[in-house]
């Protein structure tokens, strides 16, 4: 893949496409759950640093001068190599980032090298200027991958890990309903074949807070997307006649979603 | 077109199944040597798996299937393209002995003026000192360098009875470690301010470093100064410069040294050897830091100053000569061995471009 082949607008997403000419899109983490990833991150660090220092007086039987250098050199240990130490053994997460569901990643969509790891976490020294990560912050609002200084050196991106369930059907189609586009197999086909996945979510979406709308959005909203589907395929007059504009979206969403 | 989606799953599925197993194989030890004909086999189903999801994009209910394809083809794009010609462990001898010294000597120029920018703040520091010795406060913000060298050097060499690290050696020693290399890491980072915070932060210290001699130098303490510095200066201010190199190095990339090339690119050929001199300075002062608190600290009559100065000396010139010459001879690969493997990685291009018939039927 080439730097061209590398898109990605201000809308948080960043698409990589192969060169057998497959195309994906991966949701950029923005800079609020990366902070509190950080922040989980920060606790996690103090609570080990807390219990281990519990520990730590028992090697004063060595001498009280070892545990403190001790003491020192583990506090500094974890501090920088926390994040690398993570990051390579779970594959670009944290904690912090497993708890808020993102991870780093190679912005060419390759595994992730060691160097990668150590410089964007050696960066932080930069990133967390002058207080509270607010250079790294401003930096990642601004820049165009939502990268921090560290990421931008190291060529990684930060992801979301997107959980993508089945669409509960159930919860919008009534069993044994009617569907009178059913009568026309070959029409239902095409359909599912001309509606691509994005407008059938965001149909389905619709459906699922429909009432959630006011009466008049409803009604505005479900004929954009009936007239919306209806130029994809044309059904009969017959299939259509008598129902309205929700009804028809719904079954459409009927036989895209359930065989 | 797919006309029947579940006899087309039902026929692909074995397909995707395997090239996950192989995809997780290879994730699971990034340094296996796959076999060439699984090579073979990993290309074909990669190929396979990005055209049935461009298939598969057109299916609007498939959803999980699409998602569940685009992970794979991403995870066997990774695995394929991201693979390097020979991927090695790291071998922690084999990077000191040679990928250490080979790469400071790569990036020479970086360290020259890391060097000469700290040259620089070191002669503004001691012509100032000279010039106004009232600059001390501002330019030496240190308690214990405050006071007349002389009296310093007095005061010191009468503490032989009392002394004043007893029971806390180790955690200073600690201290220095951490506090040099967490100096050394912004000296890094701050290359990504194009430079100037690099630049900005060695001339500082040298500034500190020029008032501290000129001052001691000029009450007559040159003995004191060198005893006292060069035992752990030796290795500490060449990690600071190492540090200041790969901080300039970011800042090179940053800038465009090489602008034919994008940003990214010419980060990407920087960041490993940017590591591998930061994984240097990291060595460089866990030595220094042992020595400023074990030996540096003891002066004459503990330990006398031809001592001191021999041992920094020895030390200065060990670093010299590791840094010019260590890996220079490179590993030892016979020259038959070299001629196999050439030849080797001949047979396998010859044999990836030959069309292979057997599998192009398997669809």
């Amino acid at each position: 893949m080439t730097q061209e082949g590398i898109h990605s607008d201000r809308s948080h997403e960043f698409t990589i496409h192969t060169p057998e000419g497959v195309t994906f899109s991966l949701p950029l983490a923005g800079p609020t759950s990366r902070l509190l990833a950080w922040m989980i991150d920060f606790f996690c660090i103090s609570a080990f640093v807390k219990v281990v220092g519990m520990f730590m007086p028992l090697l004063g039987v060595v001498s009280a001068d070892f545990s403190r250098a001790v003491s020192i050199l583990f506090f500094f240990a974890m501090n920088i190599g926390y994040a690398i130490v993570f990051e390579y053994y779970w594959n670009g997460q944290t904690l912090g980032k497993r708890a808020l569901a993102v991870r780093v990643m190679d912005n060419r969509g390759f595994r992730l090298r060691p160097s990668q790891i150590v410089i964007r976490n050696l960066l932080r020294a930069v990133d967390s200027l002058p207080m509270f990560y607010l250079l790294g912050g401003i930096v990642c609002l601004v820049s165009r991958h939502a990268q921090r200084l560290g990421d931008l050196a190291a060529n990684t991106i930060v992801v979301k890990q997107v959980k993508v369930s089945e669409p509960d059907v159930d919860q919008v189609f009534e069993q044994n309903r009617y569907n009178s586009l059913r009568d026309y197999p070959h029409l239902v086909a095409r359909l599912r074949q001309r509606v691509g996945p994005r407008e059938a979510r965001l149909a389905f979406e619709a459906l699922l807070r429909r009432d959630a709308l006011s009466p008049e959005s409803r009604v505005a909203l479900f004929n954009t997307m009936a007239r919306h589907f209806r130029e994809k395929v044309k059904f009969p007059s017959a299939a259509v006649e008598g129902i309205s504009d929700e009804q028809y979206v719904r079954g459409v969403l009927d036989v895209l979603f359930r065989r | 077109m797919i006309i029947d989606l579940k006899k087309f799953i039902a026929t692909e599925q074995p397909f995707w199944r395997e090239l996950e197993q192989l995809v997780v194989r290879q994730e699971a030890d990034p340094y296996r040597r796959m076999p060439f004909r699984e090579i073979k086999r990993l290309h074909y189903l990669y190929h396979r798996a990005s055209a049935d999801l461009a298939k598969i994009n057109t299916y609007s209910a498939e959803l999980s299937m699409r998602l569940f394809l685009e992970s794979l083809v991403g995870r066997a794009y990774g695995v394929i393209y991201g693979a390097k010609a020979q991927a090695v462990r790291f071998a922690p001898l084999k990077w000191f002995w040679n990928s250490f010294p080979r790469t400071f000597r790569r990036r020479w120029q970086a360290f020259a003026l890391s060097a000469a920018v700290m040259l620089l703040g070191s002669v503004f520091g001691g012509g100032a000192i000279v010039v106004d010795p009232h600059a001390k406060a501002v330019l030496m913000p240190f308690e214990h360098l405050q006071m007349d060298p002389s009296e310093r050097v007095a005061k010191e060499e009468r503490m032989t009875e009392n002394d004043r690290l007893a029971g806390g050696k180790s955690s200073f020693s600690a201290f220095l470690m951490t506090h040099n290399t967490r100096i050394s890491i912004l000296v890094l980072a701050l290359g990504m301010t194009f430079g100037v915070g690099t630049v900005l932060l060695l001339f500082s210290n040298g500034v500190m470093l020029g008032a501290v001699a000129a001052d001691y130098i000029q009450a007559g303490e040159s003995t004191f100064l060198v005893g006292w510095l060069l035992p752990h200066g030796a290795t500490e201010i060449p990690a600071i410069l190492v540090a200041g190199q790969a901080g300039l190095l970011l800042a090179a990339a940053l800038l465009g040294y090489a602008p034919a090339k994008p940003m990214g690119e010419r980060l990407r050929e920087t960041v490993p050897d940017v590591v591998t001199l930061m994984g240097g300075v990291t060595l460089l002062l866990i030595w220094a830091g042992l020595v400023e608190a074990f030996f540096s600290q003891y002066h004459e009559p503990v330990i006398p100053y031809g001592l001191k100065i021999a041992f920094g000396s020895a030390v200065l010139l060990l670093l010299i000569l590791f840094l010019t010459l260590a890996g220079k001879s490179g590993p030892r690969v016979s020259r038959r061995r070299r001629a196999n493997r050439l030849q080797r990685r001949k047979d396998i291009r010859d044999k990836l471009l030959a069309p292979a018939p057997a599998q192009r039927s398997e669809r």
